[in-house]
C-alpha cells in the first residue's frame, strides 16, 4: 500500500473536518486512521468555533434577535457551505443575510436578513479605507451654477439602504446598542438609514427614501441635479436643502468633483 | 527587543489602552497579522499607535505553508503591505497548513513530513520570503493525532526547513509539552534536542484538558496562565541556549493586563539570569 500524497491527504482531512457524518470507513485508510482517533474532534470543534464565534462577533444584533443557541446553530450550517474565502475574520460572514433570508426556520422572522443586511454595513464600514469626508464649507463656497455640475462620491466606508416594509433600522440599532431602559413600542413603518464611518467610529443616520435614491444617483457618477432628481422622482415633496445638510453633517461624502460633461460620457 | 531579549505580550483589543500605558522596559507585542489586513479603520489606526510606543512581532496564522499549493499571491500582498508599514522585529509562521483550495480554516492542521512535504514547504517558505523581503521563523505545532507515514522527525524537519531557506525557528514550549503529552513523547528530550542557534522566539502559553477526553489528551487553547511543567521547560531551554525574545500567549479567558503582566515579569527574571551550561 503506498501513502497518500500531501495533497491526497490534505484534501480527505479538510473534507472530513467538515463532514461529521460521514464514518471513518468512508475514506482511505491511511485518512481512516487519523479520523477515527477522539482527537480529531479537537480539529473540527477548532474550525467550527473559530468561525461561528467570528460570525457572532460579526452579527451582533442578529444573535439578540435569536438568542445564541438558534444563532450558533444557524450559523453552523452557513459555515459549512461558506467557509471564510480569506482569514480575516474581522469580515467574515458576507452573504449571512441572503442565506438568513433563504433559510425556513428564519421565515417567520422576516426583519431578520434586513438587521443582518446592518451589521454587515457596520463591519464593511469598520474596515473601509480611511477617507476625511467632505465638509459642509466646501459645498457652501459653490456658486448654484457649479453646484448642480458637482459630483460628490459617497465616502469609501457609505452604505445605506430603504427597507419598504419594516422598521428595520429601529430594529437594528436597538438590538446593536441595546439600552437597559425599556424603550416605546416600534412604530412598524418604511425606514432607511445610512450606516458611515466618517472618522474612528461607525455612526447611523436616518434616511428616507429620497436620501437613498440621492445616495444611488451620487454613487453611480450622478451630479448633484441629478441626484436631486432623483430624490424628487421618489418623494416629490422632500426637503432636497435639509437632506445635504444631513447628508454633510454625517460625512456621507468622500471627494467632489466638477463635472463639464454628463456622467455617461465618462 | 534588538538589543537584548527581552519578552512581551500577544495584543489583544480589549488591552489597547493598558498596552498604550505600559511602560515597562523592553516590552513588544504580537499579533495576529490576518486581524490587521483591512484596508483602515480603528483596528490599524490602533496597532500604529502601538507600534508607534513599542516593538512588534507580526505571528501569522494563515500562510499555509504546509499546504501542497503555493501560498496565496493576494494574502501574501496583504501581509507584505503590513511588514512594510508597520516594520516588525520579527515575523513568524507555522509549521501547517490552513488554506486550502481557496477556504480558510481557522485552525493549524498536521500533516504526514514526508520528503515531499519537506520540498514543498521549503518552496513555500522561500516564496514568503522573497514576497516579505525578509526571512520568517516557524513554530513547531500543536499535534493531537497519531499520523501515519511520517518520514521525518519534527525537529529534523525544521532544521532541514531553515538549512534549504535560510528561515529561523519559533519554539512553542507550551506546544512541546501538549504535543509530548498527547503522542507519548518527552517533551525535555524535545527541548534539549532543538537547535538553539536557530531559535529566534520563544512561546509560552496555557493549555486545558479536553473537556470530553480529560487528561488523556490536553488542548493548546491559550485560555489559562502557563502551566508551572511549561515554565520548567522553558527555563531548562533558556539555561541551555541564553535568553530569546519570549511571548505570554493569552487568546481566550482574558484576565486584567496586568496579571499577564506579572506572567511576562517570571519570563523577563528567566531571561536575565546567568547563562549556564546544561547537565
Amino acid at each position: 500500500m503506498s501513502a497518500a500524497s500531501l495533497r491526497q491527504f490534505q484534501d480527505a482531512f479538510a473534507h472530513a473536518l467538515l463532514a461529521p457524518e460521514l464514518r471513518p470507513d468512508d475514506y482511505a485508510p491511511e485518512i481512516a486512521r487519523v479520523v477515527e482517533q477522539p482527537s480529531f474532534a479537537v480539529y473540527r470543534n477548532t474550525v467550527m468555533k473559530g468561525c461561528i464565534d467570528a460570525l457572532q462577533a460579526n452579527y451582533p444584533s442578529v444573535a439578540r434577535l435569536v438568542g445564541e443557541e438558534w444563532f450558533r446553530a444557524a450559523a453552523a450550517l452557513f459555515v459549512r457551505a461558506n467557509l471564510p474565502r480569506q482569514p480575516t475574520l474581522a469580515v467574515y460572514g458576507e452573504g449571512f443575510a441572503d442565506f438568513l433570508g433563504a433559510f425556513g426556520p428564519a421565515a417567520e422572522l422576516p426583519y431578520l436578513p434586513g438587521v443582518a443586511r446592518l451589521d454587515r454595513f457596520w463591519t464593511e464600514a469598520h474596515a473601509a479605507p480611511d477617507e476625511v469626508p467632505i465638509g459642509a464649507a466646501a459645498v457652501a463656497r459653490l456658486e448654484p451654477e457649479a453646484l448642480a455640475r458637482t459630483v460628490l462620491r459617497p465616502h469609501a466606508s457609505a452604505r445605506w439602504s430603504w427597507f419598504d416594509a419594516q422598521p428595520i433600522a429601529t430594529v437594528w440599532r436597538r438590538n446593536r446598542y441595546p439600552l437597559e431602559s425599556d424603550e416605546p413600542e416600534i412604530d412598524w413603518r418604511a425606514e432607511g438609514v445610512l450606516v458611515v464611518r466618517p472618522g474612528g467610529s461607525v455612526e447611523s443616520v436616518d434616511l428616507d427614501a429620497g436620501g437613498c435614491a440621492f445616495l444611488d444617483a451620487c454613487a453611480s457618477g450622478g451630479t448633484l441635479a441629478a441626484a436631486a432628481a432623483a430624490a424628487l422622482t421618489v418623494d416629490a415633496q422632500g426637503d432636497l436643502a435639509y437632506l445635504m445638510s444631513q447628508l454633510l453633517e454625517a460625512g456621507a461624502f468622500g471627494c467632489m468633483d466638477l463635472f463639464d460633461h454628463s456622467p455617461e460620457e465618462r | 527587543m534588538t538589543t537584548k531579549p527581552s519578552a512581551g505580550l500577544g495584543l489583544k483589543p480589549q488591552h489597547y489602552e493598558d498596552a498604550l500605558a505600559a511602560p515597562a522596559d523592553g516590552l513588544w507585542f504580537e499579533v495576529h497579522p490576518e486581524n490587521y489586513m483591512v484596508d483602515g479603520g480603528p483596528r490599524l489606526a490602533w496597532l500604529a499607535a502601538i507600534r508607534a510606543r513599542h516593538p512588534l512581532s507580526l505571528h501569522g496564522v494563515a500562510l499555509s505553508l504546509a499546504a501542497d499549493a503555493p501560498p496565496d499571491e493576494a494574502h501574501l500582498a496583504r501581509l507584505a503591505a503590513l511588514v512594510d508599514r508597520f516594520e516588525p522585529a520579527l515575523v513568524s509562521e507555522h509549521l501547517a497548513w490552513s488554506s486550502w483550495r481557496g477556504a480558510y480554516r481557522p485552525d493549524l492542521l498536521p500533516f504526514p513530513r514526508t520528503s515531499e512535504a519537506l520540498t514543498r514547504t521549503a518552496a513555500n517558505v522561500e516564496r514568503a520570503q522573497e514576497a516579505l523581503g525578509r526571512r520568517i521563523a516557524l513554530e513547531n505545532p500543536s499535534h493531537y493525532l497519531v499520523i501515519d507515514g511520517h518520514e521525518w522527525d519534527e525537529i529534523d524537519f525544521l532544521e532541514a526547513l531553515a538549512r534549504r531557506t535560510g528561515c529561523r525557528l519559533l519554539l512553542d514550549v507550551n506546544n512541546v509539552f501538549v504535543s509530548a503529552r498527547n503522542l507519548g513523547l518527552s517533551a525535555e528530550a524535545y527541548v534539549d534536542a532543538f537547535p538553539g542557534a536557530l531559535v529566534e522566539e520563544v512561546h509560552l502559553a496555557g493549555h486545558t484538558a479536553d473537556p470530553s477526553l480529560g487528561t488523556a489528551l490536553l488542548v493548546d487553547s491559550h485560555d489559562a496562565p502557563v502551566d508551572p511543567a511549561v515554565w520548567s521547560l522553558y527555563e531548562r531551554l533558556i539555561a541551555r541556549i541564553g535568553p530569546r525574545p519570549t511571548l505570554i500567549e493569552r487568546d481566550d479567558n482574558l484576565p486584567a493586563f496586568d496579571v499577564l503582566m506579572v506572567e511576562r515579569a517570571r519570563a523577563e527574571a528567566a531571561l536575565r539570569a546567568p547563562l549556564r551550561r546544561a547537565a
